[in-house]
């Protein structure tokens, strides 16, 4: 059947609690350093915002990849995933111009 | 093809698909890049309105009001780190879930903790309940110092935004319950998986968007 | 026998989905057929109320000065009006062909869920019910189609009109997020074997785009209702001047749904045309690939265009430049989809039946709203067009004469393969050219009133400044739209009954669903075809006309994995069970889960009549009745 061939795929390819416990590791390492920095002087440099956005970003990352299994799935989802997040980000985007100081006329 | 045999057959087989994956997975990767655009119109309105409450409380910075009340900056760092970590652990305790079912009765899972679905099931509900008890404790310690859903543009915001995550994650917890009954009731296997990795990407999903919100509303001012 | 060897005898297959009789049936019915027909009569009855609502407003705008109506009910009217057309009878029409079609079309027994889609309907008609009903009692929502806060908020709207029409919009927003998700999941999944994404008919495919721009499209305008409702019943602040709120926070969020949501009106008319043109040039699509592509495009830019509808608030120069780039854009997706629809009729042999005059009379219209449509995409000039006539006559010509087009023609084309009969050819072409003609009385004349100044919105005009002749105009040939309308509901129900009964293959079309039975047998296809090329139907019988486009040989593998068997057509005599198809079972649960839903917003309205225990009540109440429902419907099997 055409159903069983996948998931044979699925098993071969899933992590297993020995990755997964270091991505865990690795994600409460990461959250650890965001708040870190927070009660640091680095908080007031401008590198600050950019650093906590990619950190984010790369947890993001790491738990739509490993955790939701993006990263070992059919290809499919990951267009469907990133379709949508591509769009939401752009709009995102969008709309803090519009209503940053950038736009709104004097 | 007519025979009672060849019916009964037709009802074993899974129905035939373009990509030899489930539906109910593409519907939930769907629901979840829909999600996606709900999320991110309410942190871009929190965004947008950073900043611009006209009276306190603020989230990052002291205020006094007219009549000379003082109010701190509201956000407490510590205790939502704690929650946020608790999140984390919670989709750590439901890949663990999920491996335990793909797994059932294999050799190293059989009769261990690491193959008991309805403890892991169990636990994420649990970790679940506990980070929904830090924001119950949150909301009502800020309605306390003085802050509301109509205090202020932050007040709207902040509370609409965590209170739609917050529902968020109560589905998700419901939803964990209820696999974790029907795991304790009939056992969950290998063919019940579906089940328990579409709700391990809900779940997952939700843990993603607290992260951009600690990050958006907590730890940038 | 007195009847001739050509004409068949009306005799619908054994399996009919039509073979269910009774109200009970209807209301649990799962049949996506069967759903696709609840819509169709649901949109055409609204599509009518909302037609009454334009006429009452063109009897007062026919002469200056006039007062049918008080200037409250005038806003009313309008506002109904836009809302009606948008989401009670455009949106539901296309799904009324995305659930007939779509299975049919892709070589698919039903949607992904067959559940889910009752429910979709089931919301729907309820939501629209829950917000028509208001204006017999002079409640109805007034604050415009697209509800602009401050103004909807309760300092300045405090009755129930603006209540209704956020919960009303939350509910059939839900309607169409829950079938966007089932017809992304069937498009993806359900698919023949051989039909690959490339080899997809072009309304499939336009409905797919459709569908996207849906579930990314509602959660926006989900969230705006959210913080509007919030305003209005907690007292948030969200669009709250005095606390510092942005007045423009509404319209972007508006419009970042608004825009993707006109492109969601017209692209299944678009994909309709592109069924009907090449079935009568009796050539296959010109520039599939194209139209295939430009069709995904327009999904992706469409998200990048809203603020055009914004640019007299003052966003400045940069703002407004970028904008204007895109929306200048999105144009070129668009006429390309015009130019290859004109190639398709190119050296065709073209037969005039009425699906084919309406499809040609979308491509006229559609085009010369598109033109007004690119002269608004310059802000200068918008700037004298916006709120003006001259808008209200571009989008009549891409939503009538666009997307209102497009579906009488799919009504006329589809009718036989829904109906088993054909309908009337003299009647349909009645219909055709006493709307085409009164479309363009109606509309036409309000580009001239709109440049001579005409504001919208507005319940009388003083005479004398130019726009009396086009407002009568304009009004002379609304009475002639609700009389060709009637031709076109006599036409329909006589046809019902004894219209020329139709075979498998009405029109020598090239697409799957012509392949079986009119009406189908509620099965679809006893089996499963495999498909070989985009007009598999013409590979079979018009091989001459597939010559020229990509073929291939049947796959040995999927044929038995999918218990396939080559294209063919069928007769429907057999049942469900003697062909040992499971089907699925009737069920009134999501009737009863579409009622609760509204019952949980419905509640919410007594609290602004001070009956907070009433309204926690039926709220809650109809809650765990929700809740209740949807476990005993995730527990219950399907077939």
């Amino acid at each position: 059947m055409n159903d069983h061939a996948p998931h044979a795929d699925h098993e071969h390819e899933h992590p297993t609690w020995k990755q997964y416990k270091w991505v865990a590791l690795i994600l409460t390492l990461v959250t650890v350093v965001e708040v870190w920095i927070y009660y640091t002087p680095f908080k007031e440099t401008p590198y600050y915002v950019p650093t906590l956005l990619v950190l984010s970003a790369f947890k993001f990352a790491t738990v739509v990849l490993y955790y939701m299994h993006l990263k070992y799935d059919h290809k499919l989802f990951k267009a469907l995933f990133t379709g949508p997040l591509i769009i939401a980000g752009c709009t995102a985007l969008a709309l803090l111009a519009l209503f940053s100081h950038l736009a709104i006329p004097e | 093809m007519a025979s009672a045999a060849a019916v009964a057959e037709h009802h074993e087989h899974t129905h035939y698909t373009t990509t030899g994956l489930d539906n109910r997975k593409v519907a939930i990767w769907a629901f979840i890049g829909s999600e996606c655009m709900l999320f991110v119109s309410l942190i871009s309105t929190y965004l947008i309105y950073k900043g611009k409450s006209i009276v306190g409380p603020f989230p990052h910075e002291t205020w006094t009001a007219p009549d000379g009340h003082k109010f701190n900056a509201i956000l407490n760092i510590p205790v939502t780190t704690q929650s946020t970590f608790v999140l984390l652990m919670s989709s750590l305790a439901m890949v663990l879930a999920l491996e335990a079912v793909e797994n059932t009765g294999k050799p190293g899972y059989a009769g261990k903790i690491r193959g008991n679905a309805s403890f892991w099931l169990g636990f994420t509900a649990v970790l679940g309940m506990t980070f929904l008890g830090y924001q119950a404790f949150e909301f009502t310690s800020f309605v306390h110092e003085g802050l509301t859903i109509h205090t202020n543009l932050f007040g709207s915001s902040f509370f609409t935004l965590t209170g739609f995550h917050g529902a968020h994650v109560t589905a998700g917890v419901l939803w964990l319950l209820t696999l974790m009954s029907i795991s304790m009731k009939r056992g969950l296997t290998q063919k019940d998986a579906l089940l328990v990795d579409i709700c391990a990407l809900y779940w997952h999903f939700v843990d993603v968007v607290w992260i951009a919100i600690f990050t958006l509303v907590y730890l940038i001012k | 026998m007195a009847t001739t060897a050509a004409t068949p005898t009306f005799a619908p297959p054994a399996a009919a989905s039509y073979e269910q009789s009774g109200i009970w049936s209807w209301i649990t019915t799962v049949d996506h057929k069967r759903i696709g027909a609840l819509y169709l009569y649901t949109a055409l009855f609204f599509f009518m109320f909302g037609g009454l609502e334009a006429g009452i407003i063109r009897w007062q705008l026919a002469l200056p000065n006039q007062h049918v109506v008080s200037a409250e009910m005038y806003n009313q009217l309008f506002t109904m009006h836009g809302t009606t057309m948008i989401f009670l009878a455009v949106m539901p029409l296309s799904a009324a062909f995305f659930n007939f079609l779509i299975p049919l079309q892709i070589g698919a027994r039903d949607v992904a869920f067959p559940r889910l889609n009752a429910f979709s309907y089931w919301v729907y008609v309820l939501g629209g019910t829950f917000m028509t009903l208001p204006i017999f009692f002079g409640n109805a929502p007034n604050g415009g189609w697209f509800g602009y806060a401050p103004l909807t908020t309760m300092p300045y709207a405090p009755g129930l009109n603006i209540d209704f029409w956020v919960m009303g919009l939350q509910i059939l927003g839900i309607s169409s997020l829950a079938a966007a998700f089932n017809f992304i999941t069937t498009i993806i999944n359900m698919r023949a074997p051989g039909m690959t994404l490339m080899r997809m008919p072009v309304f499939t495919w336009m409905s797919f785009v459709v569908q996207f721009l849906l579930v990314l499209a509602f959660p926006v305008i989900t969230i705006a209702l959210v913080f509007l409702l919030f305003d209005r019943f907690f007292g948030t602040n969200f669009y709250e001047i005095a606390a510092g709120a942005d007045p423009l926070l509404w319209q972007h969020l508006f419009w970042v749904f608004g825009h993707p949501e006109v492109y969601i009106l017209i692209l299944p008319a678009f994909g309709i045309v592109s069924e009907i043109l090449p079935t009568f040039s009796r050539k296959p699509l010109f520039g599939y690939n194209v139209v295939v592509y430009s069709g995904i495009m327009i999904g992706f830019l469409g998200f990048g265009v809203w603020a055009h509808h914004m640019f007299a608030v003052g966003m400045g120069a940069t703002a407004d430049t970028i904008f204007a780039l895109t929306t200048m854009l999105i144009g070129i997706p668009t006429g390309v989809k015009i130019f290859n629809w004109i190639a398709t009729m190119w050296g065709g042999q073209i037969r005039f039946a009425t699906p084919m005059k309406f499809a040609i009379g979308l491509i006229a219209l559609f085009t010369i709203g598109g033109i007004s449509g690119v002269m608004h995409s310059s802000p200068p000039a918008d700037l004298q067009q916006t709120d003006t006539y001259f808008v209200v006559a571009h989008f009549h010509y891409v939503l009538f004469g666009g997307s209102i087009m497009g579906i009488m023609g799919g009504i006329y084309f589809y009718f036989p393969k829904i109906t088993g009969r054909y309908m009337s050819e003299v009647l349909g072409t009645w219909h055709f050219w006493t709307t085409f003609i009164a479309m363009n009385l109606t509309f036409f004349p309000m580009h001239f009133s709109g440049m001579l100044g005409m504001p919208r919105r507005i319940y009388t005009y003083d005479a004398g400044q130019g726009w009396d002749t086009f407002n009568m105009i304009s009004s002379v040939g609304t009475a002639m739209l609700i009389a060709s309308t009637l031709i076109f509901v006599v036409n329909f129900l006589k046809s019902r009954k004894s219209g020329e009964v139709a075979p498998n293959d009405a029109w020598g079309a090239g697409t799957l669903e012509w392949s079986i039975p009119s009406p189908p047998p509620d099965y679809n296809f006893a089996e499963i075809p495999v498909v070989t090329s985009r007009y598999p139907l013409w590979d079979l019988k018009h091989p001459e006309r597939t010559a020229g486009i990509a073929h291939s040989a049947p796959d040995i593998m999927t044929i038995t994995d999918a218990h396939a068997v080559p294209v063919h057509e069928e007769t429907g005599h057999k049942t469900a069970a003697e062909l040992g198809i499971p089907m699925p079972f009737n069920t009134v649960k999501p009737a009863i889960a579409a009622a609760a839903l509204v019952g949980m917003f419905a509640g919410l309205l007594f609290m602004h009549q001070n009956k907070f225990a009433v309204a926690m009540t039926i709220t809650i109440g109809s809650a765990m009745l929700f809740v209740g429902t949807l476990y005993a419907w995730l527990t219950s099997p399907l077939e």
